[in-house]
């Protein structure tokens, strides 16, 4: 059974629909007892880092996952559920839940080849650069591209952690893993056939790499 | 880098697809839920509904086409078309849509973009922009101008004004038609597009004209539009999506080519 966190954050069903398609039993709970009847805990999330830790912490989720990370379960974040693993946001300045060391940082400006500045938000589909192999990634065609949309990207400060990389004027974490946990920034349940995939080795992984 | 979105519109009218030509003499063509899932196989990047239901009572209709797609296709969609409230945001966000698009009801009452980005989110709050071209005067100094209620009903806004003002309101996004180009199948708005692009920050899908590849080709370019929507050119079956990103893909205009 995979359990979702429901935190009331946006994307709760689109991952759910992901799930349903890929055959698998999942429930969407906020009650630590259920998540930790799961085998493994996907962590969404869509919306602004200080609203998420707030409804968190009233919900003690926040040491749930902490302590969840330690039994050694698989654990996926995506997009904003990655943010606020590490230690902080400069989204309003939010003290995150400090699973993984380092900050979640805004966009700069940039500009691109020809000068005109880079839109924010990262909105669209780009490709990522697998830094080395993970289980969670197998099967995949490294000319794969994800679907992103985001203004702020994690930055571990353990750079061991950083899984794979995205080129949007700066190079950027787009996935992060560290032992039974993988975070990536891009919406795997948006991304068609590959993002797919990512989920289904997800489900099938014991959390080791 | 990121890819350019190749982006298929569809009308929808009490639960049918359908199409008109500068926003008149709309006939059905089709199943919506069947089309989206067509052309996610096709390789679209994203899928954009419109709903262009005249009776307020038929609406629901719409929930549940967009509930039926969700099931379907695993990338982003948007709905449109009849957005007045907080609420009609939050039913078609629950039946699994992840951007809204508000058109008439944001320019008359502009605080729906902020409120709908206070309570989705940014990312979920697309400004739909129907433009026409007009002489240039005091009021309206770039020549663009806002028509709401399906082209009917002009504003006496700007429209480079009002693309500046709905991102500052919170909008993640703009799409943008120009009522002039639609349906004609004669090429996109290119001075308009790039006009808007090149003000704002946030991304800009440019919509209305097109027919063929090349016309994607200019607007992505010269017309510096983050993605463009299509409708004719698939619906009518004279291009794939895919013969679309391939003929990009040569002119060396990049799009997601694996799915």
């Amino acid at each position: 059974m995979i359990a979702i966190i429901d935190y009331n954050a946006g994307n709760i069903t689109s991952v759910a629909r992901a799930l349903a398609a890929l055959g698998r039993d999942f429930i969407i709970t906020d009650d630590t007892k259920l998540l930790d009847s799961a085998t493994h805990v996907i962590f969404p999330g869509v919306g602004a880092a200080g609203e998420a830790m707030d409804y968190l912490r009233k919900k003690e989720l926040d040491a749930w996952l902490k302590s969840c990370y330690h039994t050694g379960k698989p654990i996926m974040g995506i997009c904003l559920g990655t943010q606020i693993i590490l230690n902080a946001s400069e989204e309003n300045d939010t003290q995150c839940i400090g699973l993984v060391s380092g900050l979640t940082k805004r966009f700069p400006e940039q500009w691109d080849a020809e000068g005109a500045r880079l839109k924010i938000p990262h909105m669209g589909w780009n490709g990522i650069s697998l830094r080395r192999e993970h289980p969670v990634f197998a099967g995949l065609n490294t000319a794969s591209e994800y679907y992103f949309v985001h203004s702020y990207y994690p930055a571990p400060s353990d750079k061991s952690a950083v899984l794979a990389t995205t080129d949007y004027g700066i190079t950027f974490c787009s996935a992060i893993a560290m032992k039974n946990l993988v975070a990536v920034q891009f919406h795997p349940e948006k991304s068609g056939r590959p993002g797919l995939q990512i989920l289904k080795n997800f489900c099938d992984w014991r959390g080791n790499e | 880098m990121l890819s350019k979105r190749i982006i298929p519109c569809l009308d929808v009218r009490a639960g049918k697809l359908t199409k008109g030509v500068k926003f008149q003499g709309n006939v059905d063509i089709g199943d919506p839920v069947a089309a989206a899932r067509e052309y996610y196989e096709q390789g679209a990047d994203e899928i954009v509904f419109y709903d262009i239901t005249a009776s307020s009572d038929k609406r629901d209709i719409m929930i549940d086409v967009v509930r039926r797609v969700a099931e379907t296709i695993f990338i982003p969609f948007s709905v449109g078309g009849g957005i007045r409230t907080l609420d009609d945001m939050r039913k078609v966000i629950a039946a699994g849509a992840e951007k809204v698009s508000v058109n008439s009801a944001a320019v008359e009452n502009p605080q729906i973009i902020a409120q709908g980005a206070k309570a989705f989110g940014s990312q979920c709050v697309v400004l739909g922009m129907d433009v026409k071209k007009v002489d240039v005067s005091r009021q309206i100094p770039s020549g663009y101008e806002i028509v709401i209620e399906g082209g009917r009903k002009y504003t006496g806004i700007d429209a480079l004004w009002w693309a500046k003002e709905g991102q500052c309101l919170g909008a993640g996004e703009i799409c943008l038609n120009s009522i002039d180009a639609d349906g004609m199948q004669d090429g996109y708005e290119v001075h308009l597009t790039s006009l808007i692009s090149e003000s704002v920050q946030i991304p800009v899908i440019a919509s209305g004209g097109a027919g063929k590849p090349e016309h994607l080709a200019d607007v992505l370019t010269t017309g510096k539009a983050d993605a463009a929507l299509i409708a004719s050119m698939v619906h009518y079956r004279t291009y794939t999506i895919s013969q679309i990103k391939d003929y990009l893909n040569r002119r060396n205009i990049q799009t997601r080519m694996l799915w």
